[in-house]
């Protein structure tokens, strides 16, 4: 059945209230289940070898002395998986198990299931590897270079015309943009533009990669993993290894972080053929050191910023050239990156072009915004650069050239109602904003946008005998979730929160749901709830109908009960869920509401942060000391999970910003692998981080829900370079801005 | 298999396991006592998901070799609530939103009641770097805070 997704600007009785997760006491009392926390009877551990090299071709695998080991029950190698795929997932099985070549220091070359962690380790000592050392790089500017070692030899750059006859490190060219950009800088008073670089960072949820996998000789399994998508999971492993998707069971366990690194496979194919090979189950966790060197961090990038305006304000052009660098196998990230460089603004001539590159460094997945935080570091801090060579206020500068509904945005579409001049004009009157700063104190702003997206959703309301409601769902609970979704489902029935149980249901017993990605958890399952319990009410009226033998039309559903109304039957007293389920048996059985939907016309979503940082001039230490996130979330179902989403993505970038990088050395290992020397900002790193939710309705959904988990990354990196700027009158233009780099600005600012 | 016997007291109660004398106590108890509210983030003590105490002593369980359990009294997560009702920090964790993910969560009470234990009116300076060895991905910290603040002052109010 076709619904209106159209906003109705409904009052709410309960979605915006404060209440307590489901999960809370799981979570506290440490019952909570993890990728980790499952154990099968007769387990077995599985451990990888991976490559030490960055560059590598694989001459021999000799696993002859490891199998041979008492207490190995199998041993894995690209030899043990054909690709089955006619080529189509080729790049993710060899990113599991390299084949000829060993592509970035960590690549997984083998892996053993035996017994025991003892035995295991002892078996990956007896597997012996011949390599030859091949030239490597991990500079993007350097793998674009004419003569840099070539990745991949299959990989010629697309989106370029002709078509190249050599392969090339740079397997995608994306150009976005309209206008004449040249008049546009013509007609400008100032022109301002600078490079960037950013370094590569990894999402560091705390949990590692975890799965326990089962595959019996009848070609059956299970799969208990952590995942965002344990659908997608399951297509993945599937093809992978020739298996029929529906007699593969896949669990999403409770995910301890994600932030896009849990969107794609890593461990859990061989996993699962260890299993098959050994004919018993497998459990897999992988180390930090694994997760660092061996997961899908986010990329590093280098870019040229251009912008253009009149001494009034107004932007008359703007570009950006990024270069992004995707690892070992190819991706889009520069594309999107070129599609949200100028998102926010109302531009007349902009263009942005992005280069997607290969390196010799792990295969890069999502990270919260995947590519916006980047271009945003650059085109931010340009933004402020041109505000300050203009002597206008920065935050004026941008309400200026803030994009609003009907602006044709940089990448192509025409914005409906949207929140970059609300999220600016509430940044302009916020008290942070005239807070008094001290010495070598300063204060910066920037914006942020994103995307957002719905996708393919599916969920079943099932209703008891005792009129309380399951919500079976098929989007993970990243964070409060099943609180969202439960506060919908009591909505729309009319019946208290405490009356819905939301679960995350495997995919055995739920249809097909995308990877829980692009903040589309809330927006989609949402979408779907509404439309499962306006399902299920319509069944309620049904069976009410019955039970009181009187026409469908006669019964009105409001309240959490079905009332009979007219003249004719209007003084029958009102049935409560409770009473039509107790007679469901009676009625036609089991009552339950169901919706599958393409969630469509999620609602973009931009904020504006403002930082203020202090700056020791003698180490280049620095102190966020206030920190304000502004943020549209079209409809804030949960309030607290919301101001969360802002927190841990203001959190997450301000590491981002201060201290996270990878550091490759020149024989291009990893040289940082774990949480002491990749830093992630600790409690005491921080302040309070203030937040203020607007609410612009997203005309495309009943509540107005848009998505709220990515856009919170986008703007600290150049906020906190603004706030740097201010405090100690430099400008960087690398990230990390950590103490060696601001000290090394300072000491060159004062020659 | 050469294991050693450990004699231990795991939250209040006696238990024995045997482990290898090269296994460290987070494996112990997640899989040979079957606590797996003690979580592993990185296996080299700098998360803090592993946290418990040890004869009242906040540690890494990571960090600790299983037959150093040996004769001594372990508390983990899984016993701070010991009846019917939640420990305040595990209430206050629930009602101001402290968690995201979870996985941190135990981690976090056990440390944040260490310090409970030993200042009864931590300042909100103390709370962070009490639990600077503690990492959390998803919340900023910003409630967690809060959670212990009013955990803290529930506490003093019962007393």
């Amino acid at each position: 059945m076709a619904h209106d997704t159209s906003f109705t600007n409904q009052n709410f009785k309960v979605v915006g209230t404060r209440v307590n997760r489901p999960d809370g006491m799981d979570k506290v009392t440490g019952r909570a289940k993890y990728g980790a926390d499952l154990s099968a009877p007769g387990q077995l551990v599985g451990l990888f070898l991976r490559s030490p090299h960055a560059h590598a071709r694989i001459t021999k695998i000799d696993t002859s002395r490891a199998e041979k080991l008492s207490g190995v029950k199998a041993v894995i190698t690209s030899a043990d998986l054909p690709d089955l795929t006619n080529g189509a997932q080729l790049d993710v099985l060899e990113n599991c198990m390299a084949r000829d070549r060993a592509l970035y220091d960590g690549h997984a070359v083998a892996a053993v299931a035996a017994i025991d962690q003892q035995t295991a380790k002892k078996a990956l000592k007896l597997i012996k590897v011949s390599y030859e050392i091949l030239p490597h790089v991990t500079d993007v500017d350097e793998a674009m270079k004419p003569g840099a070692p070539i990745i991949k030899d299959n990989i010629f750059t697309s989106g370029v015309d002709p078509k190249p006859k050599k392969p090339s490190n740079i397997s995608k060219v994306s150009e976005f943009g309209h206008g004449d950009i040249d008049a546009g800088f013509k007609a400008a008073d100032v022109i301002i533009e600078k490079s960037y670089k950013t370094e590569q960072t990894h999402q560091g949820y705390i949990e590692p990669h975890a799965c326990l996998a089962t595959v019996g000789p009848d070609g059956s399994g299970e799969l208990w993993v952590t995942t965002q998508g344990h659908y997608t999971y399951r297509t993945a492993c599937a093809a992978l290894l020739g298996m029929d998707i529906a007699k593969l069971k896949v669990t999403s366990s409770e995910i301890g972080g994600g932030f896009g690194g849990k969107t794609h496979v890593w461990v859990e194919p061989i996993a699962l053929a260890l299993s098959r090979k050994a004919n018993r189950p497998v459990k897999i966790v992988m180390t930090r050191d694994e997760v660092f060197r061996a997961t899908g961090p986010t990329c590093s990038t280098s870019m040229d910023i251009k912008i253009g305006a009149r001494k009034d304000g107004t932007i008359t052009a703007a570009s950006s050239v990024l270069r992004y660098q995707n690892g070992a196998f190819p991706a889009t990230w520069a594309m999107l990156g070129a599609m949200t460089s100028w998102a926010c603004y109302d531009l007349k001539n902009v263009h942005s072009i992005g280069y997607d590159v290969l390196c010799n460094r792990p295969k890069t997945a999502a990270y919260r915004a995947p590519s916006a935080p980047m271009a945003a570091f650059g085109v931010e801090s340009t933004m402020d650069l041109v505000a300050a060579e203009i002597g206008m206020n920065p935050v004026e500068f941008r309400i200026k050239n803030a994009a609003k509904e009907g602006t044709r945005a940089s990448y192509g579409p025409t914005y409906g109602p949207i929140g970059i001049g609300p999220t600016l004009e509430a940044a302009k009157n916020h008290p942070h904003m005239k807070a008094k700063l001290g010495k070598n104190q300063g204060r910066g702003m920037a914006c942020g946008f994103w995307f957002n997206f719905g996708g393919q959703t599916c969920v079943d309301l099932n209703i008891g005998s005792d009129g309380t409601v399951n919500l079976a769902l098929g989007t993970v609970d990243v964070g409060g979730a099943r609180a969202s979704m439960s506060l919908i489902a009591a909505e729309e029935l009319g019946i208290p929160y405490e009356q819905v149980k939301a679960n995350v249901a495997d995919t055995s017993s739920l249809g097909h749901n995308d990877t829980t990605e692009g903040s589309r958890g809330t927006f989609s399952s949402g979408m779907a709830t509404i439309f499962a319990a306006r399902d299920a009410i319509e069944e309620l009226r049904k069976r009410a109908a019955m039970m009181w033998d009187i026409p469908v039309e006669a019964v009105e559903w409001a309240e959490g009960e079905a009332s009979a109304v007219g003249s004719e039957h209007g003084n029958l007293p009102a049935l409560s869920l409770a009473d039509i389920a107790k007679r469901a048996a009676s009625t036609g059985g089991p009552i339950a509401g169901h919706n599958e939907v393409v969630a469509d016309g999620a609602g973009v979503s931009f904020a504006s942060h403002i930082c203020d940082i202090e700056v020791d001039p003698e180490t280049g230490g620095t102190k966020v000391i206030r920190y304000t996130v502004i943020q549209d979330a079209g409809k804030a179902i949960h309030p607290d999970y919301v101001e969360g989403q802002f927190q841990g993505g203001a959190a997450q970038g301000i590491g981002w910003a201060l201290n996270e990088e990878y550091i490759y050395g020149d024989d291009g290992r990893l040289q940082n692998s774990g949480f002491l020397d990749y830093r992630i900002p600790v409690c005491s790193d921080l302040p309070f981080i203030d937040t203020e939710i607007l609410e612009i309705p997203n005309p495309n959904h009943p509540y107005g829900i848009r998505g709220v988990g990515e856009t919170s990354i986008v703007p600290p990196l150049a906020a906190i370079g603004n706030a740097l700027s201010n405090a100690a009158g430099v400008r960087m233009d690398h990230t990390p801005m950590s103490p060696p780099r601001i000290l090394k600005a300072i000491e060159e600012a004062n020659g | 298999m050469s294991g050693v016997l450990v004699d231990t007291t795991v939250n209040g109660d006696p238990v024995q396991f045997a482990c290898p004398t090269d296994e460290v106590l987070l494996d112990s108890l997640r899989d040979r006592v079957g606590l797996t509210g003690v979580k592993e983030g990185c296996g080299t003590g700098d998360c803090g998901s592993c946290s418990i105490t040890l004869d009242g002593q906040l540690v890494c369980s990571c960090l600790v070799l299983g037959v150093e359990a040996n004769g001594r009294k372990i508390d983990t997560v899984e016993g701070l609530s010991d009846d019917n009702t939640l420990h305040p920090l595990q209430e206050q964790f629930i009602e101001h939103a402290a968690l995201q993910c979870g996985i941190c969560t135990p981690g976090f009470l056990v440390a944040a009641k260490a310090l409970l234990d030993d200042n009864a009116s931590p300042s909100e300076e103390e709370i962070r770097y009490a639990l600077a060895g503690n990492l959390c991905r998803c919340t900023g910290y910003d409630k967690i805070v809060r959670a212990v603040q009013a955990a803290a002052k529930q506490m003093r109010k019962k007393k």
